[in-house]
């Protein structure tokens, strides 16, 4: 039995040229609409597979809970990860906008301790304000200890010893394997897991589940935004070197130059 | 050098100064404009399109792409099956057939109606069981539908592909520059003609310009100061997959595609995956300045971000209609969209040349099913003035400026949008934008009780409740409709409301007619030139004419009064007023102008054998039959009021149509009431005046029996000679009057209404017509004779029917049935030309039953 | 005071590491304090030399078995009792998952707010009292944010190749051994084994190619990729690829360059038949020379390139891999 606690963020699905708000305190996401951050929706397929009860040798059988700090809007991002197989989620009801990662981290560890959560995963860092910091602050507010970086998550479970979660991060010198003891905190990165699509019979469960609303423990500290700025565009100053498989002569040229071609 | 440098001196980068046509836009319309407009012969055409191609990021790029070939429209109809023939000559399309399944008795009777127009139109279709469905799509749970309409001919396309080998067949012509990547950023109009299309390659000279950019169109047209009434909206798609039933076949699509008419859904195969669609959703409408760049999308400028609420309880419905498929293992939603597509206020394509601006074309609100086909239509209209295929409907000068608006256009395409899939009955009205356009006589029509129709915006009664005395004076007469269906937006008020106009006199309110003058030295050619009928005629005379385009199909039919030898005026239905205007106005040499007089005047009719007696009461002109004769028109003084009166009728009686400021209609209409007391005149619907009166008289309707498609020989509208001056389609009438018809226009009546479950039913239009035993029928046109108007005729005491028949069934007594709800019906021929089965020598129109009339 | 967190290697700093000294250097010498350096664990030879060339006065090597090997929470420990000793007013550490992680559990620890991926300091000095206010990258680079650091030391991390490595004048900096005490607690999360990854499992090969040739939607198919493969081998450089196919499935997760994947500086980059969308471009952007092949002359890809050539990557690859070994013999 593995209780995970899943925390996600309703982040603005930038792709193509990135808009600002009027006031330059937010991404326009109008024409993109939100989506949960690439880290986190690996974050919610681990925690899925932890706790699904048939599954593969990760499984563990137990709960998949998801949870979020935001508005009301946020929910469809909870629904998201409920369709996906999380079976209960937790909003933290409040704008995040005014939420560093400190306040995050402390709200999180509230949930957290008011509940029996065995593991708390976290996307490595938010594809919006990219603070890279909630989980370790929340490791730090819980007392509990953090990996960062995770590509994949794994329980395990020995008759006689404290269940263990062993995480696998990519350093510089190759796969590093982590194993510490649970409760633990592990953010995830991207690559080591499918995040999976919803299926329909998955969405229609989601939508039944009722979705539990916290308030927030106290006001917030802040993030310490001043304002977003888009870099300005540079003027392009590409040199076309021509078209099609004609060019190569002018390519190969160029690479020599560069030095790279021998 | 730089990446401009580069492109302006690469010769395929080169944006040429001038081009005899621009079409901005390679959707599918665009692609197929310009393919239809080079085989035509034009060449110098230049196409435009912001996006990379072969796919810029249209509506094409993330349409279904299946087409279900029957529609209500014949025009429609008529457009789908022509794309369709050319998506397979280009060996892009793919029959998969496809089911419409109904969950309802409701919707099978709907089902029943989707058979009439396939008989009409010549689709193959039937009617098939559960069974039927399981044996073809077997994830499909049977047990959810009652029954389906099964049409094998049902296939999907390959758009892009086609609009690919569009744009070459034009390009090996030599025909056609094509510009991806290049954004027009204005459009320079020149005394009303547009003359330049600026673009972020550099400026484009160009007498024409076709817009053909879909969700984008009214953003264009803003730019050269036109109009085209379309909204973006949201169609919500999903795709789920792998499934392992459909991934196990070969190929694109292998199973029938599945329409769940009660759930607005459609389920589509595409390889492994199932595409679910809805038209079920909340109307969710963008406008098209909101719609993001190709920058700023996430996958397309229109395929924007899935809101998955909205389509959830889709979701759960498609689910229950398919759960081994979209419940498969490993069956998931890889792909959810909503996906942007066009709404119009009528649910109609924009075609033609704007009203706004000369050599400005819009191409605009087409789906995929017709694109093609409105691509040649739009070719051919700009190179000959007309197109093979009738698309009048499609007219985008058929908008009234507050059809225009954008709260109105939003307003109608969001509660048109649920209808999609929805059960319409014919005479079915519009909740939204209603009382926009009020008679002056309104409030005493609402004393009246009157029930208000809308037509282009006008309120128009269709009976006054205050008439429901006359039915207990008619009882049966009166033709009662018993089935829910038949009776639905009717009301035997209507009939009774004719029989007390054809015994005593009736008051109609004619306010939605539009009315405009044709002014100026050169009035008269401009009105000889335009309509068939001589029009060089005396000052107060009146003519009824057809209007005719180049190849001798019908524009029109209209009435035009000459008020003074520089001074013509027109009137004629407010349906298609104006486009008729437009017309006018296209065809007018130097010296005549055309101006639109339809908000300056309503126009009451006095019909009836009492109507001189009364309108005698309120004038001390000669309204005598000598005084006063058929077909002329005079200014008479009722009191101090000034009237323009015209004695015709459209309902076949004796009486005047009577033309008044629109500041003194309400006055106007309460001294006719007031003087028709005494004779028992009543006010009358346009139930009568547009249905019963005209259906008894044999009077034909412009969009019913008359469109482009038919001619006045056909039509049987023909008059001994025709007149020497040149008119518009002159030497096409004179031929068709030399051969012989390939189709007669007849009136029947419906011998039996007995239905196999013992009710009575009443057809409504668009039926078949069969051979008594169900045997289909072909005119020398290869067309399927279908019920063009229905309704009763109370005076006859029978139901009458209009439909062009083959020549050689078009005789009188004639025994075939109508098939209605996939019943037959015996009916006979009555007239198989103009001939009126009521009244048939027109006694009563001049008057010679009346009491006044001289012997 | 200006501490900065250095990461090494056996060569010595690693070059985001460098970056971040030399961005640290600017800030030093705006608030004309001295700039201090912290490095854990094994000490590169030479690293005195080679940081004291960068402006680095002195050096806080911090050793012991509770840091000789990596773990975020006891490194910090160890950066955390430097930051005690020399009273920092700034502290800075590399953008890389390492310095974020250290620069995390620091500011945890002694609870001030953390600025991740800063690119450059518009005010203050950090020395003056004064709030200090940074413009960082956020949403994967294509924005950036001006956000105020009001607590000292302010803690930040330094974008890598946003900042030029640039060493300054020779100099030998000093070296000042310490021992931090590292609780248990700090211990628990700690590496237990490491799988030298195979070469072609791993993304350290596309981080550190001298050339990148990138491929994107445009190969079409997990089929498409041979030639760019073979560019790359001829160029003697890796392959990397786009997100799209990466989640399309056609190519393995370590070669993806982006926002969630690699961030490369190679001296070449050719990206073929990639769009450009700003995830891309945030992992590619601090290439040297960019080359894009692409159908699209409008694509960002291929405005925001050096140089370009516009045509279909299926013709034009194979005809440059033709014309490198025809010119090779």
């Amino acid at each position: 039995m593995t209780n995970v606690l899943v925390c996600i963020k309703r982040v603005p699905d930038a792709a193509g040229e990135v808009t600002l708000t009027a006031d330059a305190q937010a991404v326009d996401a109008r024409f993109v609409g939100f989506t949960i951050s690439a880290h986190e929706n690996c974050a919610v397929e681990l925690a899925v597979r932890i706790a699904s009860q048939e599954g593969s040798g990760t499984a563990t059988g137990g709960t998949a809970t998801v949870l979020t700090l935001g508005t009301d809007d946020a929910v469809e991002q909870l629904r998201t990860a409920l369709g996906l197989g999380c079976s209960a989620a937790v909003l933290i009801e409040a704008d995040p906008a005014g939420y560093g990662p400190a306040d995050v981290a402390r709200e999180i560890a509230a949930v957290v301790e008011r509940g029996a959560y065995d593991l708390v995963l976290l996307g490595n860092d938010a594809a919006d304000t990219g603070d890279f910091q909630v989980g370790i602050r929340l490791a730090h507010a819980l007392g509990r200890p953090v990996v960062n970086g995770a590509s994949t998550v794994e329980v395990s479970q020995e008759e006689g010893t404290a269940d263990t979660a062993i995480a696998r991060v990519a350093g510089p010198d190759g796969v590093e394997t982590y194993q510490v003891p649970m409760p633990a905190v592990v953010t995830v990165l991207e690559g080591g897991v499918e995040p999976r699509y919803p299926t329909i019979s998955g969405r229609m469960k989601a939508k039944k589940v009722k979705i539990e609303t916290v308030a927030p423990q106290r006001e917030p500290s802040g993030s310490g935004r001043v304002r977003l700025l888009l870099p300005p565009a540079q003027p392009s100053a590409v040199e076309v070197l021509g078209e099609g498989p004609d060019a190569a002569k002018a390519v190969v040229d160029l690479l020599e130059k560069l030095g790279v071609a021998r | 050098m730089t990446a401009s440098d580069a492109r302006s001196a690469s010769p395929a980068r080169a944006i040429p100064a001038t081009a005899r046509v621009v079409v901005i836009g390679a959707g599918i319309v665009g692609n197929s404009l310009v393919h239809h407009l080079a085989q035509l012969g034009w060449r110098d055409i230049v196409q435009i399109d912001k996006g990379p191609l072969p796919n810029p990021g249209g509506s094409t790029g993330h349409a279904s792409n299946f087409i279900f070939p029957v529609d209500h429209s014949r025009e429609l109809a008529d457009l789908t099956l022509d794309s369709m023939r050319q998506y397979k000559e280009l060996g892009v399309f793919t029959e998969s057939g496809g089911y419409e399944v109904a969950r309802t008795e409701e919707r099978m009777e709907e089902l029943r109606r989707r058979m009439s127009s396939a008989r009409a139109w010549g689709v193959p279709a039937e009617l098939v069981t559960p069974d039927h469905v399981v044996e073809r799509v077997p994830f499909l749970d049977k047990d959810k539908i009652l029954g389906a309409f099964w049409c094998p001919s049902v296939g999907v396309v390959d758009s892009l592909r086609a609009g690919t080998l569009f744009r070459e067949s034009a390009l090996a012509l030599g025909a056609l520059t094509v510009l991806s990547t290049v954004e027009v950023v204005g459009m320079d109009v020149e005394e009303g003609r547009i003359r330049r299309v600026r673009t972020t390659g550099g400026d484009i000279e160009a007498e024409t310009v076709v817009i053909a950019c879909g969700v984008w169109s009214p953003k264009l047209a803003t730019m050269a100061g036109a109009s085209i009434p379309l909204t973006p909206a949201v169609h919500q798609m999903i795709s789920v997959g792998p499934i392992p039933q459909l991934a196990e076949r070969p190929g694109e699509i292998s199973f029938p595609i599945v329409r769940d008419m009660d759930t607005f859904c459609y389920e589509r195969q595409h390889g492994a995956d199932m595409e679910v669609g809805s038209y079920a959703h909340r109307a969710i409408l963008y406008d098209a300045d909101e719609i993001p760049s190709i920058e700023q999308s996430k996958l397309s400028p229109t395929e924007l971000p899935f809101t998955a609420d909205d389509f959830d309880p889709q979701l759960e419905q498609a689910f229950e209609l398919m759960p081994d498929a979209l419940g498969a293992d490993g069956a998931e939603i890889r792909y959810a969209i909503n996906g942007l597509l066009s709404l119009t206020p009528d649910g109609g394509p924009l075609l033609g040349e704007t009203p706004e601006v000369k050599g400005l074309w819009s191409a605009a609100a087409v789906w995929i099913k017709e694109g093609p086909g409105v691509g040649r239509a739009v070719a051919e209209w700009m190179t000959h003035g007309h197109s093979e295929i009738d698309v009048h409907h499609a007219d985008i000068a058929r908008f009234y400026p507050h059809q225009r608006t954008r709260a109105y256009v939003r307003s109608r395409t969001s509660e048109a949008f649920n209808k999609t899939y929805g059960i319409v009955h014919p005479g079915e009205q519009w909740d939204g934008e209603r009382g926009k356009r009020l008679a002056p006589m309104h409030a005493a029509q609402r004393a009246a009780g009157a029930e208000f129709f809308e037509t282009v915006g006008w309120e128009r009664p269709f009976w006054y409740r205050s008439n429901e005395a006359l039915l207990g004076e008619y009882g049966d007469r009166v033709l009662p409709r018993e089935n829910e269906w038949d009776s639905r937006w009717w009301s035997p008020i209507i009939n009774a409301e004719h029989l007390a106009m054809r015994e005593r006199a009736g008051i109609v309110d004619l306010s939605a007619f539009a009315v405009f003058d044709v002014v100026g030295p050169a009035a008269e050619q401009a009105v000889q030139g335009t309509v068939v009928a001589q029009a060089a005629v005396a000052d107060g005379r009146v003519i009824y004419t057809p209007v005719l385009d180049a190849k001798g199909g019908f524009r029109s039919d209209l009435t035009v009064m000459r008020l003074a030898h520089d001074h013509y005026r027109v009137v004629t239905g407010g349906l298609h007023g104006m486009a008729d205007l437009k017309w006018f106005a296209d065809h007018a040499p130097a010296g005549a102008a055309v101006v639109d007089q339809t908000s300056a005047f309503t126009t009451i009719g006095l019909w009836g054998p009492r109507a001189r007696d009364i309108l005698g009461r309120l004038t001390d002109a000669d309204i005598s039959h000598e005084g006063f004769p058929f077909l002329s028109c005079r200014r008479i003084e009722l009191g101090n009021i000034e009237v323009l009166a015209s004695r015709i009728s459209y309902v076949g009686e004796l009486g005047w149509e009577l033309y008044a400021p629109m500041e003194q209609g309400a006055r106007v209409w309460d001294l006719l009431h007031e003087a028709g007391r005494p004779d028992g005149a009543v006010p009358v619907g346009i139930g009568v005046y547009g249905t019963t009166g005209r259906l008894e008289k044999g009077y034909r309707a412009y969009g019913f029996e008359l469109d482009g498609d038919r001619t006045i020989v056909e039509a049987g509208m023909g008059r001994p000679k025709v007149k020497n001056a040149g008119f518009v389609g002159r030497d096409a009438y004179l031929a068709q009057r030399a051969a012989a018809p390939q189709a007669v226009l007849c009136t029947m009546t419906v011998d039996d209404h007995t239905s196999a479950a013992g009710g009575k039913r009443y057809m409504l239009g668009g039926e078949p017509i069969l051979t008594r035993d169900g045997g289909t029928l072909t005119d020398g046109h290869g067309h399927h004779p279908y019920v063009t108007s229905a309704g009763s005729a109370p005076s006859l005491g029978a139901h009458v029917l209009m439909a062009y028949l083959p020549p050689d069934q078009a005789t009188v007594g004639n025994e075939l049935a109508v098939s209605y709800m996939e019943e037959l019906y015996p009916v006979t021929v009555r007239s198989n030309d103009a001939t009126p089965l009521f009244d048939p020598t027109n006694e009563r129109i001049k008057g010679q039953n009346s009491e006044n009339a001289e012997p | 005071m200006i501490l900065v967190f250095v990461e090494t290697d056996a060569t010595g700093a690693t070059e985001v590491s460098r970056e971040t000294v030399t961005f640290a250097r600017t800030l030093a010498e705006r608030s004309d304090g001295p700039l201090h350096a912290v490095i854990v664990g094994d000490r590169p030879a030479g690293v005195l030399d080679q940081l004291g060339g960068y402006g680095v006065s002195e050096i806080h090597h911090a050793t012991g078995d509770g840091v000789a090997a990596y773990g975020g929470a006891a490194w910090a420990a160890a950066v955390q009792a430097a930051v005690s000793a020399t009273d920092a007013d700034v502290v800075l550490a590399p953008g890389t998952p390492r310095g974020m992680e250290v620069a995390a559990h620091l500011a945890t620890r002694v609870d001030v707010p953390m600025a991740a991926n800063v690119v450059g300091v518009s005010d203050g000095t950090g020395a003056d009292g004064a709030p200090l206010r940074v413009a960082r990258q956020v949403v994967g680079g294509s924005v950036l944010e001006e956000m105020v650091l009001p607590e000292r030391p302010a803690v930040l991390t330094v974008a890598g190749h946003a900042v030029v490595d640039e060493p300054g004048a020779p100099a030998t900096a000093a070296l000042r051994e310490f021992s931090p005490e590292i609780a248990e607690a700090d211990l628990v999360a700690r590496v237990v084994s490491i799988e030298a990854a195979e070469a072609d499992l791993s993304s350290a090969a596309l981080t550190s190619a001298r050339v990148v040739v990138g491929a994107g939607r445009g190969a079409g198919s997990a089929d498409g990729f041979d030639a760019a493969a073979e560019l790359a081998e001829l160029l003697g450089g890796a392959l990397g690829v786009s997100r799209v196919v990466t989640s399309l499935g056609w190519r393995p997760h370590h070669e993806q360059i982006g926002q969630t994947g690699s961030r490369i500086s190679p001296d070449v980059y050719i990206p073929c038949g990639i769009s450009g969308a700003i995830q891309h471009w945030a992992g590619c952007a601090s290439s040297k020379t960019i080359v894009a092949i692409n159908t699209d002359e409008n694509a960002p890809m291929v405005t925001k390139a050096n140089y370009a050539v516009i045509g279909d990557m299926h013709e034009v690859v194979p005809a440059v891999n033709a014309e490198i070994k025809r010119r090779r013999g």
